[in-house]
């Protein structure tokens, strides 16, 4: 059965997808949105700290379930597993309307100039695909700056010098600074750093028609019970629907991409809210599942043109895998650290994204987001008693008088870390499932390393009388900073979509979320993959004025 | 049906007064008022996660109820570590040479040093280390962390928190 066709169909309600269908809505395409998620409101906060999209003990809170949603995970032996959405090996994002912003820290970075150019600046590594960006800092600033505006960006960023040039200055001015923040940042600037306030998409003040942070402690992985945390369920997709060009359909999952003839998309079909197949007829797709499930819908679409999926033709499609290694430091305090003041994170440094002697890159250090108790299991120091009574004491000891910093190491992107169809196992949909495989390069870890020993100097510097250090695991990365499996580039021999997001193969089907990162910065990449939104988008209407796509 | 719903919420009424109950788990019952433990292996467990997170100034993991939230997981997204749960309690119990909930603290703390140590046992062990973990530090919505003890042996406000700033907008938020 088929549906009305309409101008675009956008898969995927997130970062990305959002983004693009309130650009496409208001500039007078007709627009389905599709979400394979619900659409949760702040009323489903639930504050439930063994059930949320950080701590998955009992499940994720914005999906996606385990139940149906397997796939298959190959480590660096061989040996081949099924692993399901709560477990940190599936590398998951949220599947909800919003997508991981319903749910995330919100730090607001804008990449660094040179995260662009790796390749020109560093030379690739051995065993790393390092490249460098089609399109620059330059090009991405006007599409940062109406991110920052029209989903809202609270912080103070004028304390970096290590940042690009900005037009204008942040929307917000940060919270007031939390205990750890006093206390750092005196330090940094006792060791001749720069420390200033993380841009986060928060409300600091009422912006946008909703409340300011009230600074609880259930931040990052939940729901935001006052609306104060901006993503794209509450800013710019209310925005597309108030057109009245653009209908959003959640809890529908999208099949495949339609192909005519001529290996053109002519729509997607998928399975709506009632598990009925239905095909929905558009001149245009964007692709927005993020990196993993971008991936997995090209090589889904399969044609007689496009044997290997779509977009495929030279292998790239699921290659590069990436995300963040993220190292740093604890450090225990004699003072009490501990205010209760969400959202925890608030300064942080960006003397080491660049210019470390060796090393090709770096990260942005910060501190880290509030803990909760069941959380700072994790933050107890090596050898500290796991049970018994001096358990009990430790957990005393520690959990009020420590700060932890951290920051994400720009990974060097590896060929064979990659997803790929499994050929046997199927989700509840009976669509094939990812198949994961690949590891970190070792000069990601070795920048690791170098980025924990720096956390803790910024921490003994402040005051700490032990710290002990975060590292990282060989393993895939991907997470929710998931990233560079339909890399952009201007050769179609070796990238998948071009610097427009636009497959180099099919001229009506665009890609638009993390998956076309060439590198993934050092820096939490929601921003870059919104502003990549708006750079697509505006290629897109540009392009729709003319042809609109019907060649 | 209405029958079988009442008996239904008569075994959930005696499961959670004998849950409050603690230590004194139905004694002779021949019917156990928990999901998945039978009446005994509830008893033994409940020593183990007291061994767990003990009483000190503060409540132990038994007072905070640790054992229903086992237990109920066990029935729920726990289900495949029921055959664990079953014969590690009987391994301990092996170990123990007794009931092991009826040991002297002293005792119970060596035998469960052993099972740590015993690579029959340790799997089982270190499923009770992270689960009396969830249950003391979690939500108590889930069963345990009675009261947010934990929370408050650990000296931070106790829910529900609303945040600092929320009842005080008037004087808006200074940069």
């Amino acid at each position: 059965m088929s549906l009305k066709k309409v101008d675009a169909v956008v898969v995927g309600a997130g970062a990305g997808g959002g983004v693009v269908a309130k650009e496409l809505a208001v500039n007078g395409l007709s627009v389905v949105l599709l979400e394979r998620g619900k659409w949760y409101t702040p009323a489903d906060c639930r504050k439930d700290d063994l059930r949320n999209q950080r701590t998955t003990i009992l499940g994720n809170n914005t999906g996606p379930d385990d139940e149906g949603n397997p796939r298959v995970l190959v480590d660096q032996q061989g040996r081949e597993r099924i692993v399901y959405p709560s477990q940190g090996g599936y590398n998951n994002n949220a599947a909800c309307v919003g997508g991981g912003t319903a749910t995330y820290g919100a730090m607001a970075w804008r990449f660094h100039p040179k995260d662009f150019r790796m390749r020109s600046e560093y030379g690739a590594p051995e065993g790393s695909t390092l490249e460098d960006w089609p399109i620059s800092y330059d090009d991405l600033e006007p599409h940062y700056e109406k991110a920052e505006w029209e989903i809202g960006v609270s912080g103070d960023d004028s304390g970096n010098p290590f940042k690009g040039p900005r037009k204008k200055p942040l929307p917000m001015p940060p919270l007031p600074p939390s205990r750890e923040e006093t206390i750092l940042r005196a330090a940094a600037l006792r060791l001749g750093l720069h420390p200033f306030n993380i841009p986060m998409l928060r409300n600091s003040v009422p912006y946008g028609g909703r409340a300011s942070c009230m600074r609880c402690r259930w931040c990052v992985g939940f729901l935001c019970e006052v609306d104060a945390k901006n993503g794209t369920q509450n800013t710019v997709i209310p925005a597309a629907l108030a057109t009245g060009n653009c209908e959003l359909r959640s809890n529908c999952m999208v099949k495949e991409i339609l192909l005519d003839d001529r290996g053109r998309a002519k729509g997607v079909a998928y399975f709506d809210a009632n598990g009925r197949l239905q095909e929905q007829p558009a001149d245009l797709v964007v692709v927005s599942g993020a990196a993993t499930e971008s991936a997995r819908l090209l090589l889904n679409s399969k044609h007689r043109l496009h044997p290997n999926g779509l977009g495929n033709r030279y292998d790239w499609v699921g290659r590069n895998l990436q995300g963040h290694t993220y190292t740093g430091a604890i450090g225990f305090f004699e003072q009490e650290t501990y205010d209760d003041l969400g959202p925890g994170a608030g300064i942080a440094i960006c003397d080491y994204n660049h210019g470390n002697k060796g090393l090709r890159g770096g990260a942005m250090l910060a501190n880290e987001f509030i803990r909760l108790p069941i959380q700072f299991l994790n933050f107890l120091p090596p050898g500290a008693p796991r049970w018994g009574k001096a358990h009990k004491d430790a957990m005393r000891k520690f959990y009020t008088h420590t700060i932890a910093v951290q920051g994400p190491t720009q990974e060097m992107p590896v060929w064979e870390s990659r997803v790929q169809l499994d050929p046997k196992v199927k989700d509840r949909w009976g669509i094939p499932v990812l198949r994961m495989s690949g590891y970190r390069h070792p000069h990601t870890l070795e920048i690791g390393n170098f980025m924990s020993e720096k956390a803790a100097q910024w921490l003994k510097q402040a005051g700490a009388v032990q710290v002990w250090p975060k590292r990282a695991g060989q393993g895939l990365s991907g997470g929710q900073h998931q990233a560079g499996t339909c890399r952009m580039g201007n050769d179609p021999k070796t990238s998948v979509v071009n610097k427009y997001c636009q497959l180099h193969e099919v001229d009506n089907v665009f890609v638009a979320d993390g998956s076309v990162h060439v590198t993934n910065g050092g820096f939490n990449p929601v921003l870059t993959i919104m502003a990549i939104g708006y750079w697509a988008a505006d290629y897109i209407v540009k392009t729709w004025k003319g042809t609109r796509f019907r060649s | 049906m209405k029958r079988t719903r009442s008996l239904n919420r008569r075994k959930f009424i005696a499961a959670t007064a004998a849950a409050a109950a603690g230590p004194a788990v139905g004694c002779k019952a021949s019917r156990s008022p928990w999901r998945f433990f039978t009446a005994g292996e509830a008893q033994t467990m409940n020593a183990i996660c007291e061994q767990i997170i003990p009483a000190d100034d503060a409540p132990g993991a038994a007072w905070a109820g640790v054992i229903r939230y086992i237990d109920r997981q066990l029935m729920g997204r726990f289900r495949e570590h029921q055959k664990t749960y079953r014969d590690g309690i009987a391994a301990v119990n092996r170990l123990a040479g007794a009931p092991f909930e009826t040991l002297d603290p002293g005792k119970q703390l060596e035998v469960l040093k052993k099972a740590e140590k015993d690579k029959g046992v340790r799997p089982f062990f270190d499923l009770a280390v992270a689960h009396t973990m969830q249950g003391f530090y979690g939500s108590p919505r889930h069963g345990g962390n009675r009261d947010w003890i934990s929370w408050q042996m650990l000296g931070i406000p106790v829910s529900p928190s609303r945040g600092r700033e929320h009842y005080d907008r008037s004087k808006g938020v200074k940069s």
